[in-house]
């Protein structure tokens, strides 16, 4: 692919397609992806199934004809099941932790990482970074996605790379100052405690540091949030979506005029759909978030059903580019959260809190912002009182540890008295969510 | 040698400590001692009544997290001193006094404790002619 290091676009050819030119490349890569498929067992019964062919898909509309994919679809092929390559093709996997069963896996072949790549270089292009910049992905790596797929985005685009990994404030305090870091990629909540260990140090962003872009995602934050951010560290924060199922960070992404999130239509198609229904929504109006991908080479996706609610805000942009813009996230239209950067299923929590005959089965999930961290309090009911305090608290400490090793953060827990939490007619609620996002 | 205590787990929020007390004043329970310690989250309220069996089942009939445990109840002198010799004796036979509080009653001292363990304490009550009171002892204090 052709690149230039000048003017405001990193993919100008296809950064600035019209709609008509936009869609004329969808089909084409359409037709050429649901016939990548047909290498897969998964996918020919699939269409078997919905009784299509890839001569079928003639129009872009066409792409409703196709079954919709979902994460059971990903841990029922579970590990390769779903690759349309074979593996000596792939160079790269990434998993996600298994909630209720088997855990998703994500192939890449290299074309897939190179194609990534450019999405997240795309992005960070957009905002004004250039290689003179230095580039601090203060992101957890591993399996985790928003860590690899920031650190070659951003070598992709020339900048230098710092891997500073999630944690560990104040060597992240010293990085910035020391190596010049004038972007930072964070968890939102991670970017406040940062300032609030500058603030302990001394450090004023604005005055000790070279800081001038942040990209904040992976975790559910309000407009509100964000401008708090800003404020915080003197520079602009920009929203970044991704999910390890299109490849990871890279798919959507704020322009300068921070008006929803361009999702890059030359690589994904973008449908909003009513979750009971399946229906398509008109734009504006609230729907599940369903992506087919056109680029992927090992596990193509389509109609891949995100489980996340937003909404369509235009297909133009001051920006010059026509990609569509949507809505930041507004929800889920499953029970996943999303704590931290971190996704949890209230089923996680329930499973551990089974395995204590101490514990009845009654509990209630609440998740609030305190400060500016995002936080999970778990309150579940006692099945025996005791007259041992001693006992409750080691009792209240297991229970902490084995979350912990769950769901990998640690969540205050409260024992209360059987009965004292509101219990339901039919499904119970076991999630509050009293977060400022959602407010 | 033990005596019936009622240990109610109660949480830290208000109405909770009021709904145990309403339940005990409506099936006409006395509660001759009580003791609460505070936590963050929750506390455990410790009670002893008047026909403590009974008690335990209107709690439960209430909706009250309850449970009875055993406690030693032994009666002292009013006099400095005399709490200091009976914890001696337990602490000088290797006994452990998980807790304890106390309170007057007839002009008699009156210290509930409980112990790690029971058989040895009780062996402790009787070699030291220490007084163990029973429940009847208690109510007709009371």
């Amino acid at each position: 692919m052709s690149v230039i290091h000048e003017g405001p676009y990193f993919n100008p050819e296809f950064e600035t397609l019209t709609r008509e030119q936009i869609e004329a490349l969808q089909l084409e890569r359409l037709q050429k992806t649901v016939r990548h498929c047909m290498n897969n067992e998964f996918y020919r019964k699939k269409f078997a199934e919905a009784g299509i062919t890839p001569e079928d898909i003639k129009t872009l509309a066409d792409v409703r004809k196709l079954p919709f994919t979902t994460k059971q679809d990903l841990r029922d092929t579970y590990p390769f099941g779903m690759s349309c390559v074979p593996l000596r093709d792939c160079v790269r996997l990434h998993s996600s932790s298994g909630t209720t069963g088997n855990p998703t896996v994500i192939l890449h072949t290299q074309k897939d990482l190179d194609e990534w790549a450019n999405q997240v270089a795309r992005n960070l292009w957009m905002v004004g970074l250039r290689p003179d910049d230095v580039f601090q992905n203060s992101s957890g790596y591993g399996m985790f996605t928003g860590g690899l797929g920031f650190q070659y985005g951003a070598e992709r685009l020339g900048m230098l790379t710092v891997p500073a990994a999630a944690g560990n404030s104040l060597r992240q305090i010293k990085f910035i100052k020391d190596f010049g870091t004038t972007a930072i990629h964070a968890v939102p909540s991670y970017v406040t405690r940062l300032y609030e260990v500058m603030k302990e140090e001394g450090v004023d962003p604005r005055r000790d540091t070279k800081l001038k872009v942040l990209a904040i995602g992976a975790e559910p934050h309000s407009e509100e949030q964000r401008k708090r951010i800003e404020d915080m560290m003197g520079v602009k924060a920009y929203n970044s979506f991704g999910m390890s199922e299109m490849c990871g960070p890279g798919v959507g992404f704020e322009c300068p005029e921070q008006n929803g999130l361009h999702f890059w239509e030359d690589y994904y198609i973008v449908e909003i759909v009513d979750p009971e229904t399946l229906e398509p929504v008109p734009d504006g109006e609230i729907g599940e978030l369903v992506l087919t991908t056109l680029c992927r080479e090992a596990m193509p996706l389509l109609r891949y059903r995100t489980r996340d609610l937003t909404r369509v805000l235009g297909r133009t942009c001051p920006c010059g580019r026509n990609h569509i813009r949507l809505d930041r996230m507004r929800g889920r239209s499953d029970d996943m959260m999303v704590l931290r950067g971190v996704n949890i299923f209230p089923i996680q929590i329930e499973k551990i809190l089974m395995q204590f005959s101490e514990l009845a089965s009654n509990y209630l999930i609440t998740l609030t912002t305190d400060e500016e961290n995002d936080n999970m309090t778990v309150e579940v009911e006692l099945a025996q009182p005791t007259d041992d305090y001693n006992q409750l608290q080691a009792l209240e400490r297991e229970i902490r540890r084995r979350l912990k090793d769950e769901i990998l953060l640690t969540p205050i827990v409260k024992l209360v008295a059987k009965g004292s939490l509101p219990v339901s007619e039919g499904k119970a609620v076991r999630v509050v969510d009293k977060r400022k996002v959602y407010q | 040698m033990t005596i019936h205590q009622l240990s109610i787990f109660i949480e830290n929020r208000s109405g909770t400590l009021i709904k145990v007390l309403d339940a005990l004043k409506e099936a006409n329970i006395q509660i001759i001692a009580s003791t609460i310690a505070d936590t963050a989250e929750y506390g455990i309220y410790r009670l002893i009544c008047s026909e403590p069996l009974r008690a335990c089942e209107e709690l439960k009939n209430a909706n009250v997290a309850v449970a009875l445990s055993g406690v030693f109840a032994i009666e002292i002198d009013d006099q400095p001193g005399r709490a200091a010799e009976a914890v001696k004796a337990f602490s000088e036979a290797g006994i452990s006094i998980t807790y304890m509080y106390s309170f007057l009653l007839r002009g008699k001292g009156i210290l509930i404790f409980r112990t790690d363990d029971n058989e040895k304490a009780a062996a402790v009550i009787r070699d030291n002619h220490l007084k163990s009171i029973d429940e009847n002892d208690l109510s007709a204090l009371a």
